[in-house]
Formats: C-alpha cells, sequence, structure tokens
C-alpha cells in the first residue's frame, strides 16, 4: 500500500495557491426494522403517516425505548470504522421548535457519543491513499417529512420517517480537495454497505451529508468555513466543493472575509447560496434526556460483534491480492461496491481450481462482464450472466477445452440466450481440438499448399505467425495455438 | 348509603368480601358524594357510566370469587394520568379537549386490579402550583376551614383535586403525582396519607410529563394502610419507561403494623428553619416522640446542602418542563391559535394556551439551557443534586433507617393569599419535600396534628431507595398516636 497523502489538489487563485479543508458530516439511515425510540415500521415509502406511533407523534406522557438493534447497528459500524467503542454514552435532546419535530426536541447524542475516534482509508487516483479521520459517530433521531404541495394555503407533514435511527458520521478536517471528498463518500458508503447498517441508498435519502468547507494558504491556520447542507449525490459533493471553494478564494483575493453560515447547492445553476448566518443559528439548548438512562454495555457486547463481523473491503483486498495475485487496481475494483466482491466471489466458490485461475476469473468479470454490464447501463445484480456460468466458462479456459477467443463468442451465447456453458460447447462443437494428428492434417496440407512461404520461414522466423493464423482459421479456432505453434516449428525446422 | 363513603378502602375491601354491600352501592354513594361536592371542584370530569360499568364488572368478579386486590373500589384519577377514552388536561387549556387512545401504565393496573373510575381530578397546570391555583379549571377548595371562618382556603398542590376529594370522602383513594411536594404537601394540607415512592417505582409511562426526572406517581389515601394497598398496585417495572426500576413490588400491607423497635431515626438539623411558626415545632418534637415511645431511637443528622435543594429544583425543574411542553404546539392535537406562518400559530397557541405560571417556568428553563448559561445554571444545579444525594446516602450509611421532618412550614392558606406579588412565596411550601425528589427518595406524609386555626398539619418520613415498607411502618406508628382527623362538611 501506498503511503498516505494529505495534501490534496491546490487551487491556483490571483495570489497564489488555495488549499482546500474540508470536513463531512455524514447522516446514515441505520439499517432496522423499527425506530430508533418506537415500535413503529421504517419501511419506506408507505402512506403518509401510516408508520407513526404514539411515541412518534409525541403524544402527551409517551416515552422512549431504546431499540436495541439500532445500538448494535452503531457498534458494528464504529468497528468498520476502526473507531473507539464508547462503552457509556449519552442520550441528549436538541431543542427546536418546527412541524417535522412533534416532540420538539430531536433526540441525539451531544457530549458523549456510542463511537469515537476512528479512520477510514480512502483510495485515490494514481494508486494513492488518504487517511481520513473520524472524529465520532452518534445515534440520533430523523425528523419527518414536511409536504407543501397538497393544500395551497397549508403545509402537511409526514411522520413516517420521523423517529427512525440515523447515525451521524463526522469526519476529521481530513479531506483536501473534492476529488478526496468523494472518495470518502463512496468508501464509507461502501463499508456500511458490506456492514449491512445502511443501505447507502441516496436517492432515498438513506445517505446524505453536510459538507463543510474552508480555504488557506497552504501552512496557514484554518479559515473561516462554510456549511453546505444535506447533499445526497456524490457527484453534486465534488461540484459543491468546487464552487464553494472557489468562490471562498474570490472573496479573500478581494480582502473580504468569509461569513460563517450554512449553505445549500443548486445543482441546477451549479452554484452555493446563503441559508442562513451564524447569527440566525439556533440555540439548541442541549441537556441530557432525563427519559432515558445513559447508554452503557459492556466489552463482551461489542467484543460478540466484532467476532461477527463481516470481511470488509480492505481486508478483503489484501485476500485478493495475496491469494490470486490481483493487481491492487483490479482487486479495488472488486472490492468497491459489496454487490461486486460477492458476485467475484461466488465465481471463486465455483471455479475448479481456484489458485489456478482465481487470477482470471478475476480479469473475465472485471474486463468482459463489467464492460458488458457498463456498456448496457445495467447493474451487477441483475447480470444475464451469473456466477456459476462464469465460473463454467473460466473453468473450460483453464482446462484448455476451450481458447480464449472461443471463450469470448461462448460467454456472447450465454449473455444472448442463457444456458450451461459446458453443454453449449460440446453441442455447439466449440471444444479444442488437441488431437494431434487432426492439427497434423491441417499443418501438412497448408505446408504443401504454401511451398514458398514454407521455405521462406527459415530466413524469416516471424513468419512463422502467418502458418499459425492458417491452422487456426482452418480450425475454425478449435485447435490448440500451442500445439499448432510446436507442430509448425518441428514441421518447417524452425 | 352516604355512610359508605366514610369507610377506608380497608373497610370497604372486607364489607364487598362479606357481601354487605355491592360495588355499585359503594361506587354510587360516592357519585352522590362528587355531585353534592361540586362547589369543591376536585373533579374536572366526573364518569358515573364508566364508574358503574366498572363497579358491576367488579361485583360479577367478587361473585365469582375472582375479586383482584381492589375490587370494587372507587378511586378518583388525577388529569395528569391518560385514560383512555377520557378527556385528559393536565388542567391546561392547550390540551383542549384531547382524549388519549391509551391508558397510562398506573391506571391501568389498578384497572387489571378491580378498581373503579369515578372521574378526572382537577390539579395545578401540568402540575405546577403549590396550591392548585392555576389549574384551567378554576382553584379547588379545601374541606378543611380555619375553626369559625367561611374562608375557603387551598388544598395544596399540584395535586388538590386528589387530597380534596380522599379528605371530603367523594373517592376511597386517589392517584397523585409528585415531582417536588405534589402529592405529600396537599396530603398535609387535608389530613390525608400521602406517599411519593422511590424514583422508578412507579412508571411514568401515559403520565402527562411535567419534569421527567422528578415526576413520581403515588397514592393518596385516608389511612396508611389505605395508601399501602393503593401503592401495591400502582407500582412495578414497566419497560414502557426505562426509568422505572426492574425490583419487585413487596405487600406494602404486610408492614403495617410491624414493629419498629430499634429503627434509627435521623432528625436533621438543617430543617429548623429560621421563623419556623411553634407550632410546626411542636409538631415535629411530638413526632419524634411518638417513635421513640413505639421503640425506635432518634439520632440528629446533618444534611448540609438542603439550604440549595430550592434554588436548584427551580433550575432543573422548569429545565425539562421546557422541554417536555414544547411538543404542545397546535399542529397534532390540543388547542390550535392560527397565524401567518407556523412561528405565529406556535405563539399564538402556546400564549393562548399555557397559563401564567406555566409560562413563567417554560421560560426560567429555557433561559437557564440557554448557550452561555448552561454551565453557570443547569449543571450547576445537577451538581447541587449529586451533593443532595450525597447528603442522604451518608446519613444512611450511617445506619439511620428513615429521617423525619414537617411536611410543610405551614399550615393550609386562603385561596389568593400567596404568590401574587412573588412566585417564590409560593416555591416555599415545597422546601422540606423537594429534597426528597432531587434525591430520588421515597417520602409519605402522615397527618399528625392541628394548627391553632384547628387546621392540619403534617409530618414527613423520608426513606432509603425502595425501602418504602419502613415508611409505612413508621407512618402508622404517627398515624396511630396522632389520631384520625375528618373535616366538619360545610359543602
Amino acid at each position: 500500500m501506498n503511503a498516505s497523502v494529505r495534501q490534496g489538489k491546490l487551487i491556483k487563485g490571483q495570489t497564489g495557491d488555495w488549499e482546500v479543508v474540508i470536513g463531512m458530516e455524514v447522516h446514515a439511515q441505520v439499517t432496522s426494522q423499527s425506530k430508533l425510540f418506537s415500535g413503529a415500521s421504517t419501511e419506506f415509502g408507505g402512506e403518509p403517516n401510516s408508520h407513526v406511533s404514539l411515541v412518534d407523534a409525541a403524544m402527551p406522557g409517551m416515552l422512549p425505548v431504546i431499540n436495541e438493534e439500532c445500538v448494535r447497528q452503531a457498534v458494528r459500524t464504529g468497528l468498520g470504522l476502526n473507531a473507539a467503542i464508547n462503552l457509556r454514552s449519552v442520550f441528549d435532546r436538541k431543542n427546536y421548535f418546527y412541524p417535522d419535530s412533534p416532540q420538539g426536541y430531536q433526540i441525539s447524542q451531544y457530549k458523549s457519543p456510542i463511537v469515537g475516534e476512528g479512520e477510514v482509508v480512502v483510495e485515490l487516483d494514481g494508486g494513492k491513499v488518504a487517511n481520513i479521520g473520524i472524529e465520532r459517530l452518534h445515534l440520533e433521531q430523523d425528523a419527518g417529512k414536511l409536504l407543501h404541495d397538497q393544500s395551497p394555503t397549508m403545509s402537511f407533514v409526514d411522520l413516517n420517517r420521523c423517529g427512525v435511527a440515523l447515525m451521524e458520521i463526522v469526519s476529521k478536517p481530513d479531506i483536501r480537495d473534492a476529488e478526496q471528498a468523494k472518495a470518502y463518500v463512496t468508501k464509507l458508503r461502501s463499508i456500511l454497505r458490506y456492514l449491512g447498517t445502511c443501505d447507502g441508498d441516496m436517492e432515498k435519502g438513506s445517505l446524505r451529508a453536510d459538507v463543510n468547507v474552508s480555504v488557506r494558504k497552504p501552512g496557514a491556520p484554518l479559515g473561516t468555513r462554510c456549511e453546505i447542507k444535506n447533499m445526497n449525490s456524490i457527484t453534486f459533493i465534488g461540484q459543491a466543493i468546487e464552487y464553494e471553494a472557489r468562490r471562498q478564494i474570490e472573496i479573500l483575493e478581494e480582502g473580504g472575509a468569509i461569513d460563517q453560515e450554512t449553505r445549500l447547492y443548486d445543482p441546477n445553476k451549479g452554484e452555493t447560496r446563503s441559508m442562513r448566518s451564524k447569527e440566525e443559528a439556533h440555540d439548541y439548548r442541549y441537556f441530557p434526556d432525563p427519559d432515558l438512562l445513559p447508554l452503557e454495555f459492556n466489552q463482551a457486547f461489542v467484543d460478540a460483534l466484532k467476532a461477527e463481523l463481516p470481511e470488509l473491503p480492505d481486508q478483503k483486498k489484501t485476500r485478493f491480492v495475496a491469494d490470486f495475485s490481483l493487481s491492487a487496481y483490479d482487486a479495488s475494483v472488486l472490492v468497491a461496491e459489496r454487490e461486486s466482491a460477492v458476485f467475484y466471489e461466488s465465481v471463486l466458490d465455483r471455479l475448479a481450481d481456484r489458485a489456478r485461475d482465481g487470477k482470471m476469473a478475476a480479469n473475465w468479470v472485471i474486463n468482459e462482464l463489467f464492460g458488458r454490464l457498463n456498456k448496457e447501463g445495467r447493474d451487477i445484480t441483475d447480470s444475464p450472466v451469473n456466477a456459476e456460468q462464469l465460473a463454467a466458462i473460466v473453468d473450460l479456459i483453464g482446462e484448455g477445452t476451450i481458447s480464449g477467443k472461443i471463450a469470448k463468442d461462448l460467454f456472447e451465447i450465454v449473455w444472448q440466450e442463457g444456458g450451461d456453458p459446458r453443454a453449449l460447447v460440446e453441442s455447439r462443437g466449440m471444444k479444442q481440438v488437441t488431437d494431434l494428428s487432426a492439427i497434423e492434417k491441417v499443418v501438412d496440407d497448408i505446408i504443401a499448399a504454401n511451398p514458398d512461404k514454407a521455405a521462406q520461414v527459415k530466413d524469416k522466423p516471424q513468419s512463422l505467425g502467418w502458418f499459425v493464423g492458417q491452422v487456426m482459421k482452418a480450425s475454425g479456432g478449435k485447435a490448440n495455438p500451442q500445439s499448432v505453434n510446436d507442430l509448425l516449428k518441428s514441421k518447417l525446422g524452425v | 348509603m352516604t355512610d359508605l363513603t366514610s369507610l377506608t378502602l380497608a373497610e370497604a375491601r372486607k364489607g364487598l368480601a362479606a357481601k354487605t354491600f355491592t360495588s355499585l352501592e359503594l361506587t354510587d354513594a360516592h357519585l352522590s358524594a362528587i355531585e353534592a361536592a361540586r362547589v369543591l371542584n376536585a373533579f374536572v370530569m366526573e364518569t358515573p357510566d364508566q364508574a358503574r360499568d366498572m363497579a358491576n364488572a367488579a361485583d360479577d368478579k367478587i361473585a365469582k370469587g375472582e375479586a383482584g386486590p381492589l375490587a370494587g373500589i372507587p378511586l378518583g384519577i388525577k388529569d395528569l394520568y391518560a385514560t383512555k377514552g377520557v378527556r385528559t388536561t393536565a388542567c391546561s387549556k392547550i390540551l383542549g379537549n384531547f382524549v388519549p387512545t391509551y391508558e397510562s401504565t398506573v391506571t391501568a393496573q389498578l384497572w387489571r386490579d378491580g378498581a373503579v373510575m369515578l372521574g378526572k381530578l382537577n390539579n395545578d397546570e401540568f402540575a405546577m402550583g403549590s396550591a392548585n391555583e392555576t389549574s384551567c379549571f378554576g382553584p379547588v377548595g379545601n374541606p378543611w376551614r380555619r375553626e369559625g371562618s367561611n374562608t375557603t382556603l387551598v388544598p395544596g398542590g399540584s395535586s388538590g383535586g386528589s387530597a380534596s376529594a380522599v379528605a371530603a370522602l367523594l373517592c376511597m383513594g386517589a392517584t397523585a403525582t409528585d415531582t417536588g411536594g405534589s402529592i405529600r404537601q396537599p396530603a398535609a394540607f387535608t389530613a390525608t396519607v400521602g406517599i411519593k415512592p422511590t424514583y422508578g417505582r412507579c412508571s411514568r409511562w401515559g403520565i402527562v410529563a411535567f419534569a421527567s426526572s422528578l415526576d413520581q406517581a403515588g397514592p393518596i389515601a385516608r389511612s396508611v394502610r389505605d395508601s399501602a394497598m393503593l401503592l401495591r398496585s400502582m407500582a412495578g417495572h414497566d419497560p414502557k419507561d426505562t426509568t422505572s426500576a426492574d425490583v419487585p413490588v413487596p405487600d406494602y400491607e404486610a408492614a403495617i403494623g410491624k414493629s419498629v423497635r430499634g429503627m434509627k431515626i435521623g432528625i436533621p438539623k438543617e430543617y429548623r428553619l429560621d421563623g419556623m411558626p411553634a407550632e410546626i415545632e411542636k409538631l415535629w418534637s411530638e413526632g419524634a416522640a411518638w417513635l421513640k415511645a413505639a421503640g425506635a431511637e432518634l439520632v440528629e443528622v446533618s444534611l448540609p446542602h438542603t439550604k440549595y435543594a430550592l434554588p436548584a429544583y427551580y433550575i432543573v425543574a422548569p429545565a425539562e418542563a421546557s422541554s417536555n411542553l414544547a411538543r404542545y404546539d397546535g399542529v397534532r392535537y390540543g388547542l390550535r391559535e392560527q397565524g401567518k406562518n407556523i412561528i405565529e400559530q406556535y405563539e399564538n397557541t402556546r400564549a393562548e394556551g399555557f397559563g401564567a405560571e406555566v409560562r413563567r417556568r417554560v421560560m426560567i428553563g429555557t433561559y437557564v439551557l440557554s448557550a452561555g448559561y448552561y454551565d453557570a445554571y443547569y449543571l450547576r444545579a445537577q451538581k447541587v443534586r449529586t451533593l443532595i444525594k450525597k447528603d442522604f446516602e451518608d446519613c444512611f450509611a450511617r445506619g439511620v433507617d428513615a429521617i423525619l421532618t414537617p411536611a410543610t412550614p405551614s399550615a393550609a392558606f386562603g385561596i389568593g393569599e400567596k404568590g401574587g406579588a412573588d412566585p417564590v412565596e409560593m416555591y416555599l411550601n415545597d422546601i422540606f419535600t423537594v429534597t426528597v425528589n432531587m434525591a430520588g427518595l421515597p417520602g409519605i406524609a402522615v397527618p399528625a396534628g392541628k394548627d391553632a386555626q384547628g387546621l392540619p398539619l403534617g409530618l414527613q418520613l423520608i426513606g432509603r431507595p425502595f425501602d418504602e415498607e419502613t415508611l409505612f411502618s413508621l407512618g402508622e406508628v404517627i398515624e396511630q398516636a396522632a389520631g384520625r382527623f375528618t373535616p366538619a362538611r360545610w359543602w
């Protein structure tokens, strides 16, 4: 693994180079059947207000009860981020009035979060990596949703999402440019999906990020930051950072100062705009929620979760490189999405000789399968060629039954028509000819038909290739190329 | 049949079991009494149909020999408890005609054990008050009057309706809640018995919250035994309230009549206030003497942080209240006063829906939690709370079994007499009781005597966590020595 980079891409201004400093707060919806403090379902897309308990609607006298599965999910996530797990944490009330928050406060964790410092290793272009520090992870309630398009005079509120568990994952200000920021969110999302603690679906809002951006001259103290709220696309995160950094640099170079404020990114205009200034910021009057005891568990609870943790992308990548001599790049491609890694591993599981053909299988998954899927805009989960079929194709190459070239034709047939590759090779006569006498006959025929060329071969050994081509053509591609080569050499005396 | 209302709960239980009378007869007697006592304003909602249905059901069970421990006993329910299908308002205009679709855990347990609901009882708005004068339904009258006077006095608060109804024989017992003295102070003002159990003993689920870390449910009844019977049904762990304690509930009645010989009773010197009325002082000494005569040992103890308890309480309780009451916003239930936008709707609804005392405490609570003030007020108050708790722990660690104090610094006062100009004058009513809530301990108020004007006075016993039994044993000793007090009927 390459050394970690701390520096990112500098931005050239009128007065010289500027460095961007970025920290992120990612809100990840916890995968769980029920909400953080109530038994209501977390299912997405129900009729408005169909998944609302008395607790979610903040009826008088209702009390929150912690959902233990959400606690386990937060601890799993903390372990996946190589972070310190706090055996004692405290739920606080964050007080503010808004109709999407029926209690008049959000239950969150302020001073004592469930997870402390950790680290995420992020892959960058050119094989470089950046280590991004995690400041903390805490559990909190999601809010409901206001609907402004139901009536001309009133707003409606849907509390289905209200009270669903979120993990707020706060990074250290270790990110230095838009590329690193995008890579960080991508990697974080990948880890959460491997862990099964968040589905990572940014379109549904399961993963959203608040991005803090400031600029400075390299080596200078941190500048004043602006927070870009509620980003739900990795592409937009990149665009917003680029825009925001340039906006700040422009202000500073014209002698102005940055106002600390909250901004929103408008993807249509490609710019950020002010949402509220520091003066308009809420005073949330945090205090420990007296309805909930401090959240306490022992190390054995953490250890048990740790023991059941699935293999994470970094570990998987290391293993692929070690076991199958994959390049670091290929291994990264395979592990980036959990589904890709699952597919590759089920191919491996079905191979007759994974030590021999593991690397070839990786090439086939990455080049043939992913290439084709990308071209058609399809997802690995609805690939027409399944792991069993691809493993069979790789087996057929590995054992010498078909050549790589025939394999590509076979892949095409399986893609289009489906079927068992081994049976297809039989039924369509695609088997490689290794019977020496059959090949010898073809070789003899070609030499006899081309005496001039045969005579020249001794002086120009490179023209042997022409003979190989002729023989392969005459055999319909089924002759074993190595056998053809050997035969030609001995017959032509090369 | 009006005689039936003067029975204690224990006596009524006996009569029901012996089929001397039915629950329906008992219930009807109380319903008539309630009707005749409307001037007291103790009930804010009478539920006679429901009461008779429940009484009939209880009679069936008694006939079948399936009677629960409270079968057929008519009770009043403080309006802070959510009652399924029955309007629940916490005596605040902001809840309007709110009818819960759910039953509080504590009342559900009472119905499980066969009790009968007569109706909902008046209280200070959101339990904020010490005289039951802040209710949106108006003040409650105390059945006790000064000798030779027609002035209506307050029954104390916030459980004023509960205390008044029990003292006036309108119900055999009542549920109440206590955040800073709201069970014990009204009990003392009406010569009834009120126990605030250990924090966590009763579930808070379904009880309108005032200050979550201090609120506890408890009964008000006419005897120590009756309060023990009621608490047994009300108490118990509830998975829906994570602050409720998973400890077994003993048979509290078994503690009645248990010898107190050899028990060590602490007399805290810090409760001897400057300017304390001599009759309170005298009552306290008398109580100590009764316990001593029963074989208990008296020891002077020190609770050095007592003087900080009231100010710290008036930071912690409003802070929690300001947040707990944020849900009353006119969006989902209760009162809604429209505005040009959502902020105006909030402002109009809350200005119209909350009374002056509630608004004052919401303002105080908001202030003490604000950025820049949190450390100076809320955090400090929590530190004081820790010290108060430690004072008691040190005391119990030296072998003290219970602590004896006056319940209130004075007897009941007239409606409108206190707190008009200075709210602190009213807050001082809780000076002997708030420490117990701050420390989460059990405390019982037992009638012990009368002042010069013939008004009842009470003593308070404070116990170790989850040791309500000792309080019942000691309380009964005082009860036996002091005798029973019944107000002369004037309503």
